[in-house]
């Protein structure tokens, strides 16, 4: 297989570098180990941010988000809740931070409006009212699946190709120069060779494990963020803690449901990573001083993902225990200048999804330079397509659809997200057209199954049965499907229950293990018969 | 103390599951006066297969053969359970006695009482239980013996494929066909529910023959999803099997199903003969333990209605699902009387970070430790109060979802509880 530029990784910034390049009529494959958004794209906090949280810690990135946010209002505005966002402090919090505050934003050419306190609780009444002060900035939102799948599938009406289940293993070096990537299909082990003129790793978290394959050393820090989705929406804006970046300290809406997060805690890969209890009683604790409701709300998932941080050499050791301190920018690696000396291999990592689009400009501006193109950058004039790759992940999409079209048999396969059959082919379609298999994981990543109240538990076999019943699934391919769609749910269920989900979780295993003996069944979806004891 | 309308009893059973149910049930046996309690709803959730023991070790997931050899194992490796408590006769005799009753009941039950059956579920998977209903009775000769057979779906009915079911089993039975088919009495969403109401008539059967009778073919029998009637199975079946002329076998649904609501209803009708006043759909809002050691509880659907005194309490509230046991972050707690749970030092061992992780979760095994009477025990293994006891997957020390025991150990623990408490109450009149 060959292309012009291959790109490792399908995040937000894999697939920014794609469209872009596309856009310049580069042709490009990117290779992506799960599927999209499988890494810290598919795990983030879906914050546009304004800036204004990185005043202090680190003006550059502030100025860029700032930038950036502007922009993408207007490029990709249905992937964007232009919902604003305040900055409150609490009876208690560190009053020099609160005063300098509107003085250091405007530094970085970001506005914050002071707000009257009394107006505050009219425009967000589920606030503390022990709020000392209160600035509105123009935080958004960000739907990361939708810009993800939006941005891929504008790559590929470009001539792009998007290859998922596939991971870089190795590279095969000669004179300086990568000649071919080796990629290994993950569902069926086979290896394939691509070569390409230029291989762009935006591997995330994992561009230290990608780059070193090549012999290219990055020095990198894993920091893991947890995050917490509420049942109901419980405000309108962004809501930021006016303090140092902490625990617990923002509260994004999206769509129906309010995310609440985050945490930052060193981990030593960003391979196995769970959001953990700890992390939740100490989220759940800090946000309930900005909004005491959330010490109360019921909880529908917790997940997480890796900040993929780059240490800068020299200015600090690893020993620093605050990776919060780590700035929050981009790097776009030129593996020449490296003690590597490759011609054709970039590294872009680090940033934010608020900066993708930048990232992935600088990005090939620098391929293109490599590649001696001269046609300049399109994504910040031409207007993200909305597509109909990416429709369906929009909350509230699929059950207005379905109550307005209402045909008798379209069946809803997920009731609590309310996902009818006609949906779920759609995506199936969607799927096959990238060459995929629609598994239950890849139809629960591109619509709202499995995401309600139940978290799986009755929409999984409803989704199965159909799926066989389409012939999209065959043998004992149904259970390994159960299980590692179930598997996957409980990691976000697993640390919320108690209460309500906990009674939700106890009838999910009576059926699931109890009933279908998934806990029973091999790797392979085999249940032995009965042993003699 | 609401004063209003008081009734008196020997014993008030506190749960409308399958463990208050057969509480209830052996107490009316036994001559006990007794009031039965509870929201119904959990039993509504009941596969309607009778589990004993299908699984030990949990951690090697081994299914049982021969579960009463696997109770004997059991009793030696895991002392604790409440199946430790009870002798392997004692048991028979509780699901002898359940089975009688059910029987009785026009809804017979079927088991090999050596060994355990294998009964095909929904996802293709194939369960170790003990005894299923008359209906399904003949899916697990099927099985064994590799039958010829349809397996029939219905249009609109979801989460039932019998595509999905045959694909699965096909390694291992390779004599299976699928048909679907529109249901007579209906078009779009199907309800397992309003199915098997249908077929109690006589014309709707008719139907369903007509429709599955061309696709027979070579075929020796016939598996349908559970739909086979509510109250008259019997004859459902009975002219199924007729009418297409071949055995015909229920496969068991995703929950809720019509098996819980045949059982449902079945007690709820069958109970009031025995004399055992229902409160159903009611809850226990408080309770007073008074001087002469008799319980007061404060019952009623949206508030206290009614106060119930009785000499002794047997708690079968089931456990989260069923509201007998309640959590928030910091612990567990049993919810009407407080009374200790046996619980994990803290929530971050509750629950394994792999959802089929094979020994199970430490939390369902948490619940109360009783002594060899059933009454929940507290510091240093102390009886709380002489006169409450507990059955059912409320009990500690057992993990009914992963060892396949949760009719059984409910049948069991409730017919020992029962015993137990009749005992205290001969002690207490004979004191008198
Ligand atoms: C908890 C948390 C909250 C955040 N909140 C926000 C926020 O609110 N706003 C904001 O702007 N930013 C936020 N961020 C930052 C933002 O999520 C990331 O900067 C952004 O998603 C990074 O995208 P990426 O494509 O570079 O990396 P990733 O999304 O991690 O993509 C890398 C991809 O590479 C793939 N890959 C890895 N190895 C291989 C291989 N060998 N072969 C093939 N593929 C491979 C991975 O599977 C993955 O899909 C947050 C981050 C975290 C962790």
């Amino acid at each position: 297989m060959q292309t012009q530029v291959l790109i490792i990784g399908a995040g937000i910034t894999g697939a920014g570098v794609a469209r872009d390049l596309a856009l310049r009529g580069v042709h490009c494959i990117i290779v992506e180990k799960q599927d999209v958004n499988a890494g810290a794209s598919g795990g983030n906090h879906g914050l546009l941010h304004s800036g204004a949280r990185y005043i202090a810690s680190d003006p550059a990135s502030a100025v860029e988000c700032q930038r950036e946010n502007h922009l993408l209002k207007h490029l990709a505005a249905h992937c964007i809740e232009a919902t604003g966002g305040l900055f409150v402090a609490v009876a208690g919090d560190d009053e020099n931070y609160i005063a300098d505050f509107p003085s250091t934003s405007r530094r970085c050419g970001i506005t914050a409006h002071e707000i009257d306190l009394k107006e505050v609780h009219e425009l967000e009444p589920a606030l503390s009212n022990r709020l000392i002060a209160a600035y509105a900035v123009n935080d958004a939102t960000i739907d990361p699946f939708k810009l993800s799948l939006d941005t891929i599938a504008d790559a590929q009406l470009h001539g792009s190709r998007l290859l998922r289940y596939s991971r870089v293993v190795g590279f095969e070096i000669v004179h300086g120069r990568i000649r071919a990537t080796r990629v290994k299909d993950e569902l069926t082990g086979r290896v394939l060779s691509i070569a390409a003129d230029i291989v762009v790793n935006a591997a995330g978290a994992w561009a230290g494990v990608v780059a070193a394959q090549a012999g290219a050393p990055i020095r990198m820090r894993y920091s893991k963020g947890t995050l917490l989705v509420t049942q109901n929406r419980i405000a309108y804006r962004v809501i930021n803690r006016l303090r140092k970046a902490t625990d617990g300290d923002i509260l994004v809406p999206g769509g129906t449901v309010s995310i609440l997060g985050t945490t930052s805690e060193r981990v030593a890969s960003p391979d196995v990573i769970y959001p953990e209890i700890h992390e939740v009683d100490a989220i759940i604790d800090e946000g309930a001083v900005m909004l005491p409701q959330l010490a109360e709300t019921r909880f529908i998932r917790a997940y997480c993902g890796v900040r993929p941080l780059l240490e800068e050499a020299g200015k600090r050791g690893t020993d620093d225990p605050d990776d919060r301190a780590v700035s929050r920018g981009f790097a776009l690696i030129d593996h020449l200048a490296g003690p590597e000396k490759l011609a054709n291999f970039v590294t872009i990592t680090g940033g934010k999804l608020t900066t993708y689009r930048l990232m992935a400009e600088r990005t090939a501006d620098w391929v293109c330079r490599r590649l001696g193109i001269q046609q300049p950058c399109r994504t910040h004039r031409v207007p993200l397509p909305n597509t109909v790759d990416a429709r369906w992940t929009e909350p509230g999409l699929a059950p207005n659809t379905w109550l307005r079209s209402h045909a008798p048999n379209d069946a809803l396969l997920c009731e609590c997200e309310m996902v009818p059959r006609s949906v779920v082919e759609q995506i199936v379609t969607t799927i096959r057209k990238q060459d995929g298999r629609p598994s239950l994981k890849a139809i629960s990543l591109r619509s709202r199954i499995g995401k309600g109240p139940c978290q799986g538990t009755f929409c999984s076999q409803r989704l199965a049965a159909y799926l066989y019943d389409r012939n999209y699934l065959a043998g004992s391919q149904g259970i390994v499907e159960l299980r590692a769609f179930l598997r996957e749910r409980w990691r976000g269920q697993q640390p919320l229950l108690w209460d309500t989900p906990l009674a939700q979780a106890e009838l999910l295993e009576a059926m699931h293990c109890g009933l279908f003996c998934l806990e029973l069944a091999a790797e392979g979806g085999v249940i032995e018969g009965l042993d003699h004891a | 103390m609401p004063d209003k309308e008081e009734t008196l009893c020997d014993l008030i059973v506190i749960g409308t599951g399958l463990a208050g149910l057969s509480a209830a049930l052996f107490a009316a046996r036994r001559g006990i006066d007794t009031v039965l309690v509870g929201l119904t709803g959990e039993i509504g959730f009941a596969s309607g297969l009778l589990d004993l023991l299908g699984v030990h070790p949990v951690a090697d997931g081994r299914m049982v053969k021969d579960p009463w050899r696997a109770l004997e194992r059991l009793r030696r490796e895991e002392p604790g359970h409440p199946y430790g408590k009870i002798d392997n006769d004692v048991i028979r005799k509780s699901i002898a006695d359940m089975l009688a009753f059910l029987a009785e009941s026009g809804y017979p039950y079927w088991c090999d009482s050596q060994a355990n059956l294998r009964m095909v579920t929904p996802v293709g998977t194939c369960k170790p239980t003990y005894a299923v209903p008359h209906t399904m009775q003949y899916g697990p000769v099927a099985l064994a013996q590799k039958t010829p057979c349809l397996l029939v779906d219905f249009e609109g009915l979801k989460g039932y494929s019998a595509i999905q079911i045959a694909a699965k089993l096909s390694a291992c039975h390779p004599h299976l066909r699928t048909l679907r088919i529109a249901f007579p009495e209906g078009r779009g969403e199907l309800y397992t529910e309003h199915m098997a109401r249908a077929l109690e008539t006589t014309a709707v059967r008719a139907t369903l023959i007509e429709a599955i009778r061309p696709h027979i073919g070579d075929v020796l029998c016939i598996g349908l999803p559970a739909i086979l009637g509510i109250y008259d199975t019997v004859r459902v079946l009975e002219d199924l099997t007729q009418g297409l002329g071949r055995p015909v076998f229920e496969i068991p649904t995703m929950v809720p199903g019509v098996t819980g609501v045949r059982l449902q209803e079945l007690f709820g009708r069958r109970l009031p003969a025995l004399g055992v006043r229902c409160l159903m759909q009611q809850r226990v809002w408080n309770t007073w333990r008074r001087t002469d050691g008799r319980w007061s509880l404060a019952v009623g659907q949206n508030t206290a209605e009614r106060t119930v005194r009785a000499r002794s309490v047997m708690l079968c509230s089931g456990r989260f699902f069923g509201k007998g046991l309640c959590a928030d972050r910091h612990g567990i707690r049993e919810t009407i009387f407080d009374v200790p749970v046996v619980q994990p030092f803290d929530r971050t061992l509750w629950h394994n970070k792999d959802l089929l992780h094979a020994p199970g979760h430490p939390i369902n095994r948490a619940g109360l430790a009783v002594d060899h009477r059933f009454r929940p025990t507290g510091d240093q293994g102390r009886v709380v109060f002489p006169n409450l006891f507990a059955a059912g997957t409320i009990l500690a020390y057992q993990d009914w979802v992963r060892q396949k025991c949760g009719s059984g150990l409910a049948i069991a623990t409730a017919y020992a509880a029962v015993a137990a408490c009749h005992e205290y109450l001969k002690e207490v009149e004979s004191a008198k």
